[in-house]
């Protein structure tokens, strides 16, 4: 009888409940069905099961391997260095100062341009050795005869870090410009009245504070950079060291059009996400934690 | 947490989806109609201008174009051909694709029309083209609606001015010592722009011809793998060096599109492409028009070297329309369409490079006269199925026709691009891609 008031009470939740797994789990599954057979759209006379073999050339193969490095130092590196400037932004937009609205309408600009549109700019407008503004730059400073650098060729991984820092510092600073904004002003100015200095302020009450924004820009942001394609597929074609996960599974799925080896790396990159962002996440609510405690 | 989940959910998602996308269908519309994906170049733009009036009033059929950009379109052409959705009757397929769609069934052979057909003068096509469509049964699977080759495009007033003289058929020594000489000729300009851009359609496309002609291959006619043997390292080498000696600024960037940029501005003597850029670079607009020569593709142990690449009109398997689709494909491939497009939109626009009589109509060669003859001769030499000094185990001069080689060129690219970019040797980059090829030349071997 209460097995039974208890259905009655589930089932009309039922189909949204199934529609759910529809929509978000059996796509998955789907994946890790294809991840087992051997499917080459472009040689369907050797589709069929195939067991761990692709499992086994994800792990085996070393461009695969190297991409896997290289999505974390260029995730790492693009979210430490935008959420620093982000700071250090939102740090200066936060006071009042003449055409402050102007100001910020432009520093948020690089980040509603569109990706692709952004990654070409870089490439062309900014890093092209012959044409491009840095050079000319160079020119105008030490004349014909000065530095000539070329910027992909000899930082490929910095120039790809770069134009994804220049887009993504705006959006560290929004988020952190709202948590500033937030801070409660009485307890700045109690602060200020006990004798803290600027930085006792900053580093006492603003930083705590801005804790959980820093942590919330800093989640969004890998979790859209680890994503990243638009950048490394236009400046650098994935060439010199710079082809991250995305750009390794795009390449398997559309160029080698080898399904089930793509499936496999997804399958790994999805295990690998949960492993990171559980790890990530311990870590952070133990520091909050620790936080609460002192 | 969840939210990261999710998103990797999503991507899973996103890549099922695509694994199903084009499955179920069928062919829509009425009787009298015929679906064809296309890919969205400027000829078949015009092509798709000129149906309505042409075609459909001569014969009744309407066709629904599908354009999409190159690397769209392949994608959607594999899954609706692979799954034999018969969505699409007919469909732009290149030289690469042809052999292999035929071998996995995908495609209806076009004999038996083409000799119902006494107008569509199949004999007129350029024999490489033909060849290069014509699958190991030795059946035609698809009609080319234009080719093009590849050649050297030079500077003539350059050359001049140094007392250069181009030879007609050049050596790669030879091509190299002018490299040096024209290096600096004027302010900011190098001598040769050569793809350094990873990608198997990109950098892997001229630098296998250079191996093909220093006598080297990527397998042996019986599946061995090839790639660190002496004459390919040795091509490799000379290709690498020859761009960072005296090639293009930002090389390892540089594909065919920024190499047509530094033609274009002149910071560039000379340049190694597809015969296609000829007609960019002599347009009405161009700031080097009239000051360009044009000799074959640079050779060192082969007669010729110029790749061959065309885009085709082939008929799915499918197709319950098989019948209207080739009245479309005799019309946009025939003598009578390149007329059209001569007369209405003007003679440069014609689709080129695949008929002989298009090298002899007095319209065509006054509109393209520098290099008509260059082009013609670059296509007619090719020998896509013989392009080296060895016999191959697969079609092709600037790939290997294989499933494979897609992905086996892009990841051989990508670390031939980081020799020249300086940050690996080419050694060490062709130790790494003889692993890879050797993957690939084990799947075959076993087949």
């Amino acid at each position: 009888m209460k097995g039974a008031a208890r259905w009655a009470r589930r089932a009309p939740l039922l189909p949204a409940l199934i529609f759910t797994i529809v929509v978000t789990q059996l796509p998955f599954v789907a994946t890790l069905g294809i991840s087992l057979m051997e499917w080459n759209s472009l040689d369907p006379e050797n589709r069929g099961f195939a067991g761990l073999d692709n499992y086994v050339a994800v792990f085996t193969d070393s461009g695969l391997r190297s991409s896997v490095w290289t999505t974390i130092v260029l995730t790492v590196t693009v979210v430490l260095v935008s959420l620093i400037l982000g700071l250090g932004l939102a740090l200066l937009l936060d006071r009042k100062f003449f055409g402050r609205g102007a100001v910020r309408t432009m520093l948020i600009a690089p980040f509603l341009v569109v990706p692709v549109a952004a990654a070409l700019l870089w490439k062309h407008a900014l890093y092209n050795p012959d044409y491009g503004l840095f050079n000319g730059l160079l020119k105008m400073v030490f004349g014909e005869d000065g530095p000539h650098v070329e910027w992909i060729s000899d930082m490929p991984l910095v120039a790809v870090e770069a134009a994804l820092i220049w887009q993504w510092t705006p959006f560290m600073m929004l988020i952190l410009l709202a948590g500033l904004q937030s801070r409660p002003p009485d307890a700045v100015e109690a602060a200020h009245i006990d004798g803290a200095s600027s930085f006792q302020i900053f580093r006492y009450l603003t930083l705590p504070h801005l804790r959980q924004y820093l942590e919330l820009g800093g989640l969004l942001g890998s979790i859209y950079i680890v994503q990243n394609f638009d950048a490394v597929f236009t400046i650098t074609s994935g060439g010199l060291g710079t082809a991250n996960l995305p750009y390794s599974v795009y390449q398997t799925f559309f160029q080698a059009h080898d399904y089930g080896r793509a499936s496999a790396a997804g399958v790994v990159v999805v295990v690998g996400s949960i492993i990171i962002a559980t790890f990530a996440l311990r870590v952070v609510s133990s520091l909050l934690r620790e936080e609460a405690r002192s | 947490m969840k939210s990261l989940r999710y998103g990797g959910l999503a991507a899973a998602v996103l890549m099922a989806t695509a694994a199903c996308a084009g499955a179920g269908g069928g062919g829509g519309g009425n009787e009298n109609s015929i679906n064809v994906l296309m890919v969205n170049n400027p000829q078949m733009e015009d092509l798709q201008k000129l149906t309505a009036d042409n075609f459909t009033k001569d014969t009744g059929i309407t066709v629904n174009f599908t354009v999409l950009p190159e690397n769209d379109v392949r994608d959607k052409i594999s899954q609706d051909f692979s799954s034999q959705a018969g969505q699409y009757d007919v469909a732009t397929i290149s030289n690469y694709e042809t052999p292999i769609y035929a071998k996995n069934n995908w495609l209806t052979p076009l004999d038996e029309y083409v000799a119902k057909d006494s107008g569509f003068a199949q004999d007129d096509v350029l024999e490489s083209v033909r060849q290069s469509l014509t699958a190991a049964d030795g059946k035609v699977y698809a009609q080319p609606f234009y080719g093009e080759s590849s050649f050297l495009m030079y500077r003539k007033d350059i050359m001049d001015a140094k007392g250069i003289t181009m030879p007609e058929k050049p050596t790669w020594q030879q091509v190299a010592d002018i490299a040096a000489q024209v290096d600096g000729a004027e302010p900011g300009m190098k001598g040769i722009c050569l793809r350094g851009q990873p990608g198997w359609g990109q950098l892997m496309a001229p630098l296998t011809t250079v191996v093909n002609t220093f006598g080297g291959t990527w397998f042996t006619k019986d599946w061995q793998a090839q790639v660190n043997s002496p004459e390919f390292k040795e091509a490799t080498d000379f290709y690498v060096n020859l761009v960072r000696d005296h090639g293009e600024n930002g090389a390892p960037q540089a594909g065919f599109a920024e190499c047509l940029n530094n033609m274009t501005q002149g910071k560039v003597a000379m340049w190694y492409d597809a015969t296609s850029a000829a007609g960019l670079l002599e347009g009405a607009d161009s700031p080097v028009k009239g000051k360009l020569g044009f000799a074959q593709a640079p050779v060192v142990k082969t007669d010729s070297s110029g790749w061959l690449y065309t885009w085709a009109f082939g008929i799915q398997k499918a197709s319950k329309k098989a019948d209207n689709a080739w009245k479309f494909i005799s019309w946009a491939s025939g003598k009578g369409y390149e007329e059209l497009a001569g007369k209405s939109l003007g003679w440069s626009r014609v689709p080129d490079g695949k008929r002989s009589s298009t090298y002899a109509r007095p319209e065509y060669l006054e509109a393209s006269g520098t290099f008509a003859k260059q082009v013609e001769a670059a296509i007619s030499g090719t020998k896509p199925t013989d392009p080296g000094v060895q016999p191959r185990p697969a079609p092709g001069i600037q790939f290997v026709g294989i499933p494979e080689f897609t992905d086996l060129g892009t990841q051989v690219s990508q670390k031939i691009s980081a020799a020249i970019a300086g940050s690996t040797t080419v050694e060490q980059a062709l130790t790494e891609s003889q692993a890879l090829a050797e993957t690939v030349a084990e799947k075959n071997r076993g087949k």
